[in-house]
């Protein structure tokens, strides 16, 4: 694996893997993935379909038991803490987690109840957290009325009202037209700078921005991780393209 | 790091409400699920029941202390079908939430999963309860009048076997890997065990056209399950049936609980995100 310069962190990663492996029967599907995403970055996690970026996103949130290596979010042992760890996750799903039978506030204050916040709470944080994905006027709607792009910041709201340290989202772009796809990353990258961290999974290299942190993940193995600049210099497809052998 | 202090007994409670209070607006939601829920025993009690009344009508038999009629006696199972329907139902919407994606947001909540289950379990037991005071309330105007305490009574027995039939969805619901096995549920579950049951003729009527169905129908913890509700419904308590249903009950739960274990059930062995 190929290790780039990164800034040094002065504090504690958001997110720690190491020396994580996972297998479906024979097949490997993670092995031995290091990596790390500091506190109040934007971090993507680059994989054709089939890296292994779903598999990983499942050990980190424990739908998936790691029996090997560790996961640490904020410092919490995922195996030994795992309530205090979940708690400082949010996370936006490949698929879509919504209800969409009920109303937007509605899943909100559910989710805000799965993380033991009082409704009263939750209504207030509900509000604050659609304005800042800027769907305060979505509050009654029915999920089901919703755009595309305005369900994937729904979502997106979900995950944050209980305010997690760190955001992970799992190909959230999938099925959006330009306009939302780019409205959708802004958001995650104006959502940085408020210290909330993010492991973005894509396989579009376009939503990759020369400062961000990248992982190159492929066929279960980190290939490369540092400065996204720093990996790719000005030509990140090719050098993606050429650490994973897929080249024509 | 600072220490992470421990979920307070407000937040589990919260975090139940919550669960319930999803799993009513659902069932608020979806009106012809309530409908289905009601006209299905109704049909069996005004059309079946009733034309089954001249040559099904029953002698004494406990908990019954007169002659009964045929409605009267398969009032109780219809009860206990409505909560295996309800079950099932719940079962289902699990599977459904499983293909959506809906499910992860309920496992990755930092609660422990048993409890989440149970969460689901209770909250689902009680739209059950509730759809079962409304059949015995239309069945009262179809001359089904047990004793006015009996309504109170027969309160924890729907509770108990609620619990039971619900576990037990939960159980397959852990075991179906997609929305369209469900048919199969249908088929292989819910109807043999309703119908090898006590709900709809008593086990000495069973014993006199097949022993080995005799057998069957003793076995069966939906028949408890049927026979607990009945006693209870008269003010009276039947200790067996008690006993299998409770027993059940842990076996389910137990079982659910494992298979939604991120470490041990078919969870961790299923490619994709099966959650």
């Amino acid at each position: 694996m190929r290790r780039f310069a990164r800034t040094p962190d002065i504090m504690q990663d958001a997110l720690s893997i190491q020396h994580v492996s996972h297998s479906f029967g024979r097949f490997a599907a993670l092995k031995d993935v290091s990596l790390s995403v500091p506190r109040g970055g934007f971090t993507a996690l680059l994989g054709v379909n089939g890296a292994g970026k779903t598999t990983l996103f499942s050990l980190i949130t424990r739908l998936y038991d790691n029996t090997s290596g560790r996961i640490e979010v904020a410092g919490h042992d995922l195996r030994r803490e795992p309530g205090a760890a979940l708690a400082r996750l949010g996370v936006v799903f490949q698929s879509r987690a919504l209800d969409p039978d009920l109303t937007v506030a509605q899943n909100l204050e559910y989710h805000a109840a799965l993380h033991g916040i009082p409704r009263h709470e939750a209504r207030l944080r509900a509000a604050e957290v659609l304005e800042l994905v800027g769907l305060a006027d979505k509050l009654g709607s029915r999920v089901s009325a919703l755009s595309g792009g305005q369900s994937r910041r729904a979502e997106i709201a979900r995950a944050l009202i209980h305010r997690p340290q760190i955001l992970l989202l799992d190909e959230a772009t999938v099925g959006l037209d330009v306009k939302a796809r780019a409205e959708v990353v802004a958001l995650t990258r104006a959502l940085t700078a408020t210290g909330v961290s993010a492991l973005w999974a894509t396989h579009i290299l376009d939503e990759i921005r020369p400062e961000d942190g990248l992982v190159i993940l492929h066929r279960g193995e980190v290939l490369a991780q540092g400065n996204a600049g720093q990996i790719g210099g000005n030509d990140l497809t090719g050098t993606f393209l050429r650490l994973t052998g897929e080249s024509a | 790091m600072t220490a992470t202090p421990r979920p307070t007994a407000r937040m589990w409670l919260t975090c139940f409400l919550g669960i319930a209070r999803r799993e009513t607006l659902r069932f608020v939601n979806q009106r012809g699920r309530f409908l289905a829920a009601l006209v299905r025993p109704l049909v069996w009690l005004f059309i079946f029941a009733a034309g089954f009344r001249a040559v099904l009508g029953l002698s004494i038999t406990p908990p019954y202390q007169t002659y009964v009629l045929y409605e009267v006696y398969v009032t109780p199972g219809l009860c206990a079908m409505i909560q295996l329907f309800n079950g099932m139902q719940s079962s289902l919407s699990m599977v459904y939430d499983r293909e959506t994606g809906a499910m992860r947001t309920l496992l990755v909540s930092p609660f422990p999963r048993w409890f989440l289950l149970a969460s689901k379990l209770v909250a689902g037991v009680i739209v059950s309860i509730i759809q079962v005071y409304t059949f015995l309330a239309i069945a009262w105007f179809w001359d089904i009048r047990p004793p006015a305490m009996g309504y109170l009574t027969v309160l924890p027995a729907l509770v108990l076997s609620g619990l039971m039939l619900g576990a037990m969805g939960l159980f397959l619901s852990s075991a179906i890997r997609q929305l369209e096995n469900f048919a199969g549920v249908m088929n292989f579950v819910i109807f043999p065990m309703f119908f090898a049951s006590t709900a709809l003729y008593p086990l000495w009527r069973m014993r006199e056209s097949s022993v080995l169905l005799h057998h069957i129908c003793a076995a069966n913890p939906f028949s408890h399950a049927v026979e607990l509700i009945r006693f209870a419904l008269y003010q009276r308590f039947d200790l067996m049936s008690f006993g299998v249903v409770a027993g059940c009950l842990i076996l389910f739960f137990a079982g659910a609980v494992v298979m939604y274990d991120p470490a041990k059930g078919l969870w961790a062995r299923r490619k994709g995100g099966g959650a």
